[in-house]
């Protein structure tokens, strides 16, 4: 059912990743990520690759919802893969057609792959042990300075919040609205993509009436509650570095000098 | 000292045209005047657009007079500087739950009021606590609003108001969404506040059953005060009531029917174990 939709992908377990600061995990996942990017050599993918596994044993998240989010980007992979592996010039091994598969062809599209697949297992992690509630305090916390220049970060991460809750709710709405109409005769079945979007309109419509009054509602009740802004506030549960960050953060750190080392050593 | 004092309220919706000037007005208050004592339950009654929720709206400053004041212990709502200590005396729950409910964790939205007023962390976990238990929501606290029943998520909203120690909690229409075992949930929680903690109540409705409780009784009609009294003497007017489209409690309406067909019944009959002490009183 429509309700039943979560947002996000949380998979709640009791682990030493699920357990760390938000901050950290964001961090964490951007330093792996760049490391993809920076360390171009199979010796440093193998470490990458030890890496990843031992976050993801450590995370107690089943494999196969790691890899649920490679579905969605299939396609994207292997057009990526196969452009490499025919556009590249360089040395040829052999013709098909009038496309010809290089040495240099094979190897770059190979590091794009296991970029491309890293990069969505590595993000993976971070949503799977992290609610998005702690995503959006990790980051307004984590991107306070930017207060300074003027980046209203506070509201941003208020308005994210505040979004994730109402997802539901309007999709609960869209199915009550839609139900009403099919029950009047509305099709919103058959027909082409054309008419498919055209008959989405007296649904939208509504909708869109309703997302104003709720928002109206909400900003009433906020201000009824004493909400001015982020100046002032005090947190129930305030991000505190513990322990286990700091060995998250060596362990980052360690995890890109093997990278740099395993790239400049091994080199291929 | 009263904890509310409205002087000679009124209140002028006005609408605008698209050049920006006001093209009409219309008075939803209309020359008010009310005094709450500390520690009452008060309930005032009225059809739609009888000016009870606009009323409502002045008690904790979301709406500002147009004519006339309002004190909230002892503070004009006029006066801006004292918004916020006025919002955390007087708390507000609104008619439409999901519509109120900011976090996305039970607890997390009770904390949201504390947190706005800056309580320090411990403080806020205590508060939540307390609050959550008065409501008998405590078990719920690591749940999503989003699977809580009607009255689960107006008994969250309450406690998210209570939260914050408020002298007096006005709740607007909490029960017209709700279903009749989320309405006694609510009701009960509100009485509930009020005997044990003493917070003083006021409670808009136009659910009859809701107020025989009350202290004090306010039916309004078309922005003005029609009776007030206690709930006995507000429903002893039955035929009164009538003319202005309001009802009484079923019980008290069969109580005046008996009455009128001829039976010694007194007026005022609220609940059903009174009605039934006055058969057998007249069988005897």
């Amino acid at each position: 059912m429509i309700r039943d939709i979560t947002i996000g992908q949380y998979y709640p377990a009791n682990s030493v990743i699920h357990k760390l600061d938000p901050r950290t995990k964001l961090v964490g996942t951007i330093l792996f990520i760049l490391s993809l990017f920076l360390f171009k050599s199979f010796a440093a993918y193998a470490v990458a690759t030890l890496f990843l596994a031992g976050v993801i044993w450590a995370s107690r998240v089943p494999f196969k919802f790691m890899v649920k989010g490679l579905k969605a980007v299939m396609i994207l992979l292997m057009i990526t893969v196969l452009f490499n592996l025919f556009v590249i010039p360089g040395t040829p091994i052999f013709h098909i057609w009038k496309l010809t598969v290089t040495v240099e062809g094979v190897k770059t599209a190979v590091f794009m792959a296991i970029r491309l697949v890293y990069l969505i297992i590595g993000s993976s992690v971070m949503t799977l042990t992290t609610t998005p509630n702690e995503l959006t305090d990790g980051m307004e916390k984590g991107l306070r300075p930017l207060n300074k220049i003027h980046v209203p970060v506070h509201e941003v991460a208020m308005m994210m919040s505040i979004a994730l809750r109402f997802i539901p709710i309007l999709l609960e709405e869209t199915d009550k609205i839609m139900k009403a109409q099919m029950a009047r005769g509305a099709d919103f079945e058959s027909g082409g993509i054309i008419q498919k979007a055209k008959s989405m309109v007296p649904l939208l419509v509504p909708l869109f009436i309703s997302a104003f009054r709720r928002a109206n509602d909400l900003a009433m009740a906020m201000e009824a509650r004493g909400y001015h802004g982020g100046e002032g506030r005090t947190k129930m549960r305030p991000l505190q570095y513990h322990r286990q960050d700091r060995i998250a953060y060596l362990t980052m750190i360690g995890y890109l000098c093997v990278m740099y080392a395993a790239k400049r050593i091994v080199g291929i | 000292m009263s904890i509310i004092e409205v002087k000679k309220l009124i209140h002028d919706y006005l609408r605008y045209g698209e050049d920006g000037r006001v093209e009409s007005s219309y008075r939803a208050v209309d020359d008010v005047d009310l005094n709450v004592e500390p520690g009452q339950f008060i309930a005032i009654l009225g059809h739609n657009g009888s000016g009870k929720s606009t009323l409502a709206k002045h008690l904790n400053a979301i709406l500002l007079p147009t004519e006339g004041s309002v004190f909230v212990d002892g503070k004009d709502t006029k006066d801006s500087e004292k918004l916020w200590a006025i919002r955390q005396c007087a708390g507000m729950v609104f008619q439409n739950p999901d519509n109120q409910i900011i976090g996305t964790v039970v607890d997390e939205d009770v904390a949201f009021g504390p947190e706005n007023m800056g309580v320090p962390t411990e403080e806020i976990k205590e508060r939540v606590e307390e609050g959550l238990k008065t409501v008998g929501m405590w078990e719920y606290r690591h749940h999503s609003p989003n699977k809580l029943s009607g009255g689960q998520k107006q008994r969250v909203a309450i406690a998210g108001v209570v939260a914050m120690h408020p002298k007096c909690i006005v709740l607007d229409e909490p029960t017209a969404m709700l279903d009749p075992v989320g309405r006694s949930e609510v009701i009960r929680a509100a009485r509930r506040l009020n005997q044990q903690e003493n917070v003083t109540i006021i409670l808009i409705t136009h659910y009859m059953e809701e107020v025989i409780y009350a202290d004090r009784v306010i039916v309004m009609d078309q922005g003005k005060v029609l009776m007030q009294g206690t709930p006995r003497e507000v429903f002893s007017r039955v035929e009164e009531l009538k003319e202005h489209r309001l009802d009484v409690p079923q019980i008290t309406m069969l109580a005046h029917e008996l009455k009128k067909s001829g039976l010694d019944i007194a007026d005022g009959i609220l609940t059903t174990e009174e009605l039934v002490q006055e058969l057998e009183r007249i069988r005897r």
